[in-house]
């Protein structure tokens, strides 16, 4: 069996008496596209966070590549932060840097690319994302949010990392322009050959990127199964959330 | 059951409220040492971002000058006119010029450069740090494989020390030539004379007081706005009450450095 490029490991995580997390279990192969669904407040930033080691968990294992990096630091942390992209909900696009000098950040600040081979790599990879390369010398600031989005998307694969993180992708875009990220996404990932775990309350968007789907509640994966399998889950918490029901398990987070 | 927090009034235990607070209070000491510290380490072993020290130096060094420049001068005026007062009284006028460069070249300097950065500057590091903060940037420079401590917040440290220097100096001889304008041309000093006591009064150690003060107050500033900025909560109130935090703390900060030190250099007779 091939080994998980990341599994989480009763990973639970506790803000004082407030348990976000309650020991999640979840593994992603090589290559794989993992959508992790879930309501609002259910934890599915937490869980990207401590699976990418801004948090650090109260409980259980992180484990990379089959290493464990719970709670490394140095070396071993950027080693595995090496091998990782991650595009945020907002995009976190530096405002005070240009588009293509965000998307060559890791190139010239990690990397020690040079500037000049540096910003033709960014171009390059803003192509990828249909942005040319009048875009490059823009600010995020005079950008659209979904020219921002592409930007970030630029940003998380530049390096061709082994796995990609999906924060809301789709989160505040038109359907349409949502629908083109989610194209691109596919097509970056696919081209990459990279694992993505991608947290979105976004249906339209998990049934088209996912492989798998699970289903976050309460700190706990209460279900997994192939994207295919998501509207006959025969799990009532599944089925209320993929159909948007107020009526159900779920309490609105109102 | 008996609740051990409150009175049967509703109000709350004070000896909890006071035990709390005290504990808070120590925790806060020691969560803003231990940033100071990686804060201090980041600046001071490699790698450094020149380009952000560069761009840093530039804004808290060059952008605040205009203010530093106007307080100084109507600092070192109005001291001039008070000490003129104070003097008239004991038939002491003529020590004026000898007052004057003392006071702005030990105190008020570096004092008045210190709270005026601690408005611009401080406040400014803590609501630009905390809007990254809330926006996930400095989230997004982790995963870059950038460290918020050399890439944020140490280019800010390393350019409040390098120009809190400057910028006193500059207060300093600004300060001196507004108790020398106000003295020539309103009370009637020779203009010669003023210059003269003044640079026959000052000493090398005096001027070395005022700048030992700026550098310990750059820390002081820069520390204060980026841990500020770092621990914002999210909106803007978040952001908002981070930037008032960073400059209330680091003008109470600039004030009680500014004593310790006093004190260190009556001390050792500097």
């Amino acid at each position: 069996m091939t080994q998980p490029i990341l599994k989480l490991e009763g990973i639970e995580k506790s803000f004082g008496r407030n348990n976000v997390l309650r020991g999640i279990d979840l593994d992603v192969a090589p290559g794989q596209s993992l959508v992790v669904i879930g309501g609002s407040g259910s934890g599915k930033s937490v869980m990207l966070k401590v699976a990418l080691g801004l948090m650090t968990p109260t409980g259980g294992k992180v484990l990379f590549d089959g290493h464990d990096v719970t709670n490394s630091t140095g070396r071993t942390r950027e080693s595995m932060r090496a091998r990782v992209g991650m595009l945020f909900q907002a995009g976190a696009l530096f405002d005070s840097l240009t588009v293509w000098e965000n998307v060559a950040f890791r190139l010239i600040n990690a990397d020690g690319v040079k500037r000049s081979q540096a910003k033709e790599r960014a171009i390059e990879t803003l192509k990828k994302v249909r942005l040319g390369s009048e875009v490059a010398a823009l600010y995020p600031a005079e950008i659209s949010g979904g020219m921002q989005k592409r930007v970030s998307l630029a940003r998380s694969i530049i390096s061709e990392p082994d796995l990609i993180f999906f924060d809301e992708p789709t989160t505040g875009l038109d359907p349409i322009t949502a629908d083109a990220i989610n194209d691109l996404i596919i097509e970056q990932v696919r081209g990459l050959g990279a694992a993505t775990v991608t947290i979105t309350h976004d249906m339209s968007s998990a049934r088209k990127i996912a492989d798998d789907v699970a289903m976050l509640f309460e700190g706990r994966i209460i279900w997994r199964g192939k994207a295919d399998d998501v509207d006959h889950s025969g799990n009532e918490y599944v089925d209320q959330f993929v159909h948007g029901r107020a009526e159900g398990p779920i309490q609105p987070a109102i | 059951m008996s609740n051990v927090s409150t009175h049967k009034s509703g109000f709350p235990n004070p000896l909890r409220w006071i035990g709390a607070s005290v504990l808070g209070f120590f925790a806060e000491i020691g969560r803003l040492s231990t940033f100071a510290g990686r804060v201090t380490f980041a600046a001071f072993t490699p790698r450094w971002f020149w380009g952000e020290i560069g761009r840093q130096i530039i804004r808290i060094g060059f952008y605040s000058f205009p203010v530093v420049g106007m307080s100084a001068v109507f600092i070192g005026a109005a001291l001039a006119l008070n000490i003129y007062t104070g003097g008239s009284r004991y038939g002491a006028e003529q020590f004026v010029p000898n007052i004057v460069v003392l006071g702005i070249t030990r105190e008020l300097g570096a004092v008045i450069t210190g709270l005026m950065l601690a408005g611009r500057v401080s406040a400014g590091i803590s609501a630009e740090i905390g809007a990254m903060r809330v926006t996930e940037q400095i989230d997004a420079l982790e995963t870059l494989s950038a460290s918020p401590y050399r890439y944020l917040y140490a280019p800010r440290f390393l350019a409040a020390l390098i120009t809190l220097p400057m910028l006193v100096a500059a207060a300093n001889i600004i300060g001196v030539m507004g108790g020398w304008l106000v003295s020539v041309y309103s009370l009637d000093f020779d203009s010669t004379t003023y210059l003269r006591n003044t640079l026959d009064f000052v000493t090398r150690d005096d001027i070395m007081v005022g700048l030992i003060k700026a550098v310990v107050f750059g820390g002081v500033i820069a520390v204060m706005g980026c841990y500020q900025g770092d621990r914002s909560q999210a909106g803007a109130t978040g952001v908002g009450r981070a930037a008032t935090l960073s400059m209330v703390g680091a003008a109470v900060l600039v004030l009680a450095t500014n004593f310790i030190l006093s004190n260190l250099f009556v001390e050792i007779g500097l």
